[in-house]
């Protein structure tokens, strides 16, 4: 993975003792409030319905094994021995002290970690595809140019203050896994007729209040033009996006409102002003970078074991593991490991400062020493040998994390919602506990297959509940919680928002509604093979709304 | 009917509290100050005056209503309720899973 050179590491220094000086002056009455909170945004912290909260960025999901054992050690020592990872592949602790965070942050730049651009009106961390340089059907290893983005954006004195927060997402293979299509700047790497990396360029997707799914503004920009053409997007943006109300400051709105084809020749005409300067990428840094992220060196292929079969057939409950939480590996003999965060009742994406630990010793010992944080708010091993599995599951299984569940209907994603977040108006934890014990007979989610859930607790959409098959989204309607469900969403390839299927639910109803929905699904399905979301499309609304709310 | 109290965040750790009789702040909502009709004006600019001093973050007036055997300030929204309780509705960390393994169904189908 790639390692701080000097610069990076005097800047993050730099960056904590500036910040320990700013939280000082805080304390000691210095600085208001309102002096003081862009501050503490530009350093990832918030104030939350109970406490500060501390958010951490994992560049593009990746992690070592030592960097998660110091996420456990500052769980333990100044937070309440756990944390939790969200949907752009963060961690976000939930009771640190102020006073603590500077010790945090620097006990964090020691592993080459910090918060820098987890907030405010900036380009945020850049995040990528899961199994990024393990998947069999990749391109190419998304996380150097991810890499090279995030060296790029950070601190660019141009974009520190954009009209609103900007996401870039970029996924190395056809298959999106990163949800490319729904952020502000989506990069889908390929391949032209004559083998050389590029691009295709997708532009304003995003969520919240107004979502919409990205236009694809160029299918194929050459590798060493990345950079160029970004700075392009970002000061059309910056120039023209709208700073004059909150909820129309997202690039999606300058697209949606000037339109796709204006947008993309105000890009074209800037870029072709800077695509020879200073930014062009030289083939030479790409390597140095690409080098970092090559494969470990002992990953070598290996023969299929023999006893894995066997070792399948005689438990029921590691056969189903590694029927689901395995995904296929580009060097024969391995896997990449889906280590669940969604243990049945759980909160989706908490982990406890032992178990963070658990991920780390088993990533160190069968893992090549590499771990990845998911968007769906689970942690993967991208690089496990199938003749390790067995120990790796049982490791989990001691650890309390080898829920079989992964792209199951248990699997949801959930924001923290009212729990814990001051713009929430419901709660999500609570509904995503119920729906996962509800549906926690394994043998009934395998009947059910795959089912995304994903809840959000305001509009904000942090849960991603428009790209979900089911999405639940929270709101208060005369001080009582309400849920509104969507149906359809997809933040595949195929990205898709979910239309509302209807008047909302109240808490009580809610569980039940979605059992409504996946046994009308079960009636409907043309084969067992079709899909909660494939059979939707097929039908539409209409069977569905009739086992929800009776015939019209 | 409903009454006031003074909510805010501690300027330190950021943990809620409520304005108390004394003009300090505390933790624990039985002991929150109930405004009195006529009062809240000046308790909101004693408690602007706290968060100009750097000690409480925010402070904003709630509406409760008093429980009816032991006199002690329920807020009346779902938010300040969470709030006031200190903590989410749900268990967390360790007691999460603790709480998890003593639901016998759930210890089956966790695998
Ligand atoms: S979706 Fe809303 S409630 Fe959920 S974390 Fe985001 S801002 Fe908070």
């Amino acid at each position: 993975m790639y390692r701080y050179d000097e610069f990076d590491h005097d800047f993050v220094q730099a960056r904590v003792a500036q910040f320990r000086d700013q939280v000082e002056r805080r304390v000691g009455g210095e600085l208001t409030e309102d002096q003081f909170k862009p501050l503490r945004l530009q350093n990832g912290v918030y104030l939350q319905l109970h406490a500060y909260m501390l958010r951490i960025a994992v560049p593009y999901g990746t992690l070592n094994g030592r960097q998660m054992r110091r996420l456990a050690d500052i769980a333990r020592r100044y937070d309440r021995g756990y944390g939790h990872f969200t949907t752009r592949q963060n961690l976000q602790f939930n009771w640190p002290k102020l006073s603590d965070i500077p010790d945090i942050l620097s006990e964090l730049a020691e592993v080459e970690m910090h918060a820098i651009q987890t907030s405010g009106n900036c380009i945020r961390n850049v995040t990528a595809d899961h199994f990024a340089g393990a998947a069999a059907d990749e391109v190419d290893d998304p996380r150097p140019y991810a890499e090279i983005l995030r060296q790029w954006s950070s601190l660019h004195p141009e974009f520190l203050f954009l009209p609103r927060k900007f996401k870039v997402a970029v996924t190395g293979a056809d298959r999106d896994r990163a949800a490319i299509q729904v952020h502000d700047i989506g990069l889908q790497l390929k391949r032209d007729a004559a083998g050389r990396i590029g691009f295709a360029v997708y532009v304003g997707g995003g969520q919240g209040r107004t979502p919409m799914v990205a236009k694809k503004i160029r299918d194929f920009l050459p590798e060493e033009d990345l950079l160029s053409y970004c700075e392009a997007i970002l000061r059309v943006y910056n120039l023209s996006g709208r700073r004059d109300n909150k909820y129309k400051a997202r690039i999606k709105i300058l697209v949606h409102e000037t339109g796709a084809e204006e947008i993309t020749r105000q890009v074209e005409e800037e870029w072709e002003r800077i695509k020879d300067g200073v930014l062009r990428l030289p083939a030479e840094e790409v390597e140095r970078i690409r080098a970092y992220f090559a494969l470990p060196a002992d990953l070598a292929p290996r023969a299929a074991d023999p006893s894995l079969a066997a070792s399948r057939a005689a438990d029921p409950d590691f056969d189903a593991f590694v029927a689901r939480n395995t995904h296929p590996h580009r060097v024969p003999g391995h896997v990449s490991v889906t280590v669940s965060l969604k243990a049945i009742g759980g909160t989706p994406g908490d982990a406890t400062a032992d178990q963070m630990d658990a991920v780390a010793a088993i990533a160190e010992r069968f893992g090549h020493d590499e771990i990845r944080v998911s968007h769906e708010q689970n942690l993967i091993l991208p690089h496990v040998a199938e003749t390790d599995l067995r120990a790796v599951y049982d490791g989990l299984v001691a650890a309390e994390l080898a829920t079989a569940n992964a792209g199951f209907i248990t699997d949801i994603i959930a924001c923290p919602g009212l729990d814990y977040c001051a713009l929430a108006n419901a709660r999500s934890i609570p509904v995503a506990q119920r729906i996962s014990q509800r549906f926690g007979d394994i043998a009934r989610q395998r009947e059910i297959g795959d089912l995304k859930i994903k809840i959000s607790g305001c509009i904000n959409a942090c849960g991603h509940h428009h790209v979900g098959h089911i999405g639940i989204l929270g709101v208060e309607k005369k001080g009582e919680e309400f849920y509104q469900i969507s149906l359809g969403g997809s933040g595949d390839e195929n990205a898709a928002i979910g239309e509302i299927i209807g008047r909302g639910f109240s808490t009580e109803e809610i569980v039940d509604a979605v059992e409504t929905l996946v046994d009308t699904y079960l009636a409907h399905r043309s084969r067992p093979e079709e899909s909660f979301l494939d059979t939707y499309r097929r039908l539409g609304q209409a069977p569905f709304k009739e086992a929800l709310y009776g015939a019209a | 009917m409903s009454q006031k109290i003074i909510t805010a965040n501690n300027l330190g750790d950021g943990l809620v509290v409520f304005l108390d009789a004394s003009g300090g702040w505390t933790t624990e909502i039985a002991e929150s100050r109930i405004i009195g009709t006529g009062e809240l004006d000046e308790a909101l600019a004693y408690a602007k005056a706290q968060h100009d001093a750097q000690i409480v973050v925010e402070p904003y007036e709630i509406d409760v209503e008093l429980h009816p055997d032991a006199g002690i300030p329920v807020p009346l929204r779902l938010r300040e309720r969470i709030r006031a309780a200190k903590g989410p509705t749900v268990a967390y960390g360790e007691a999460e899973l603790a709480e998890r393994a003593a639901l016998p169904t759930a210890a089956s189908a966790s695998r």
